[in-house]
């Protein structure tokens, strides 16, 4: 089993879709949120993802498909 | 021994060891070293400082180390009076702290000499970061003064020239093939599954308290005294928020009399998240996609955005975003009025300064420090097609005088 922590970013247009609750539905992942804030036109959610590796990346992919930006915790870590 | 006791979230205020760790184990928070300020306090004084050696190390005391420092020199750089930019720009008391001229020509220095003293005392064998430039050539350096293996992460496309100043030091350099997104979210992965003291992520609590030493120097080298205002180059805003911290820790030690800087954030257009949330007057950063030439500030998610939007808010700052142009303009400023040929970031934080001073954000009495962290020969690219050309003559005296006389024709037909 491997985990992920991550942050989802939603644009207005995503903010008021299940994105989370289907990405446990459709892929074998456990979703746990541990911080968000969400407005009305926007919003993030940091969460963590477990399940099989395969899995998780497939389901990422996913999330990423649908308009959502997907980043690692540390925020960009290629620096100048 | 270290005054540093614990780590702490910055968002829910859980305490942790000093461990190779960064973020919050409850609401994956960024963690931050705190100190034992009371004991500090007692124990530290301007002559224990002014008697130490001139590099970031006369400042241990306050950095989170115990062991023996991995020390190629960084830190005490000049912090110049700069009457000639301060004449063009209409202001008085205007000083460069020139951080071009660390042991691998930028301020990275700082932070890579304490990330590398933790690896090292944590007992890491590979030290380890994903940079396109200064941090690498840091990394790089470092690692090899400490013995350490280094591992640095490149994009593939990187030009060679960028390489050559890693590539020196000796480290394993894998270039990645993928976009900037892959290669961040490639290496926080191999981050968490491999031993290494990666720089900005597992060893990132310590690494940013070297930026700290930035603050210290300069209050120092003014005599013991805080600056009215400080304009610094912005990308992660970690070293931002930390120049800060070290002017309120030398407050709260009572080494320094307290008076709020105002702490003003430049960054390019191209890529300009911060600035950007703060002229909507908001706390929520919008990730970017870079299209900048200051490459060294190309950071479009930054991990301290949000702390940097508190610190401008909270010292009446301002964010500046300038276009690649006025940053070309800016490097060429610098270093035609001060000698001073700094990277394009140093470019961003002359052009912001112009454009503050020229709205009358900045006024003629203030003492204004400007952050210059990084040297102009990693970036020549940028400038060199805005440079005039040699004059080219035949070895005779007589063709020197009339090239000259034709460059003088030139000249003043340019300025009329």
């Amino acid at each position: 089993m491997a985990k992920q922590r991550v942050k989802f970013t939603f644009p207005p247009h995503l903010v008021q879709e299940p994105i989370i609750w289907r990405l446990g539905k459709n892929f074998n992942v456990v979703t746990n949120i541990r911080r968000a804030d969400v407005t009305e036109d926007r919003g993030w959610v940091i969460l963590e993802l477990e399940g099989d590796l395969e899995e998780i990346e497939k389901g990422v992919r996913w999330v990423e498909e649908q308009g959502v930006r997907v980043d690692p915790v540390p925020g960009d870590i290629l620096e100048g | 021994m270290s005054f540093a006791n614990t780590l702490r979230c910055r968002e829910c205020g859980r305490h942790y060891p000093l461990e190779p760790m960064y973020v919050c184990e409850f609401c994956f928070g960024p963690l931050e070293v705190m100190y034992d300020y009371e004991g500090l306090r007692k124990h530290l004084s301007r002559r224990r400082i002014e008697t130490g050696p001139l590099t970031i190390w006369r400042y241990r005391d306050l950095l989170p180390v115990d062991g023996e420092p991995v020390d190629i020199g960084a830190g005490f750089t000049p912090l110049l009076p700069a009457p000639r930019l301060g004449k063009a720009l209409g202001l008085k008391r205007l000083y460069i702290k020139n951080d071009c001229v660390n042991p691998t020509w930028s301020f990275k220095d700082r932070v890579v000499s304490v990330a590398a003293t933790k690896a090292r005392e944590f007992s890491f064998r590979t030290l380890a970061c994903a940079s396109t430039g200064n941090l690498a050539n840091s990394v790089a350096a470092h690692a090899a003064r400490a013995g350490l293996e280094a591992l640095v992460f490149i994009p593939a496309d990187l030009e060679q020239g960028k390489i050559v100043g890693s590539a020196i030091y000796g480290p394993t350099l894998v270039a990645v093939q993928g976009s900037y997104d892959d290669v961040n979210r490639l290496c926080s992965e191999l981050a968490e599954r491999y031993p290494w003291a990666f720089v900005n992520i597992n060893i990132r609590p310590y690494y940013a308290e070297g930026s700290k030493t930035l603050g210290y120097e300069v209050c120092e080298q003014l005599g013991w005294r805080i600056p009215d205002h400080c304009i610094v180059p912005v990308a992660s805003g970690s070293l931002f928020t930390k120049i800060y911290k070290g002017m309120k820790e030398l407050a709260w030690l009572g080494l320094v009399e307290w008076r709020r800087p105002r702490m003003s954030a430049a960054q390019a257009l191209g890529c300009s998240p911060v600035v950007e949330a703060w002229e909507r007057r908001s706390y929520d950063i919008r990730p970017q996609r870079p299209n900048t030439i200051a490459k060294s500030l190309a950071i479009g998610n930054p991990a301290d955005g949000y702390y940097a939007l508190r610190v401008i808010n909270e010292t009446g700052g301002y964010g500046v975003a300038v276009t690649d142009e006025e940053i070309i303009e800016g490097i060429k400023l610098l270093a035609e009025t001060e000698g001073i040929f700094s990277e394009t970031a140093g470019g961003v934080v002359v052009a912001s300064l112009k454009r503050l001073a020229t709205q009358g954000l900045i006024s003629r009495e203030e003492t204004v420090v400007a952050f210059i962290t990084g040297a102009g020969l990693k970036t020549q690219e940028a400038v060199v097609e805005a440079l005039a050309a040699p004059v080219l003559i035949e070895p005779t005296i007589a063709s020197f005088e009339e090239a000259m006389a034709q460059r003088q024709k030139a000249l003043s037909t340019s300025r009329r």
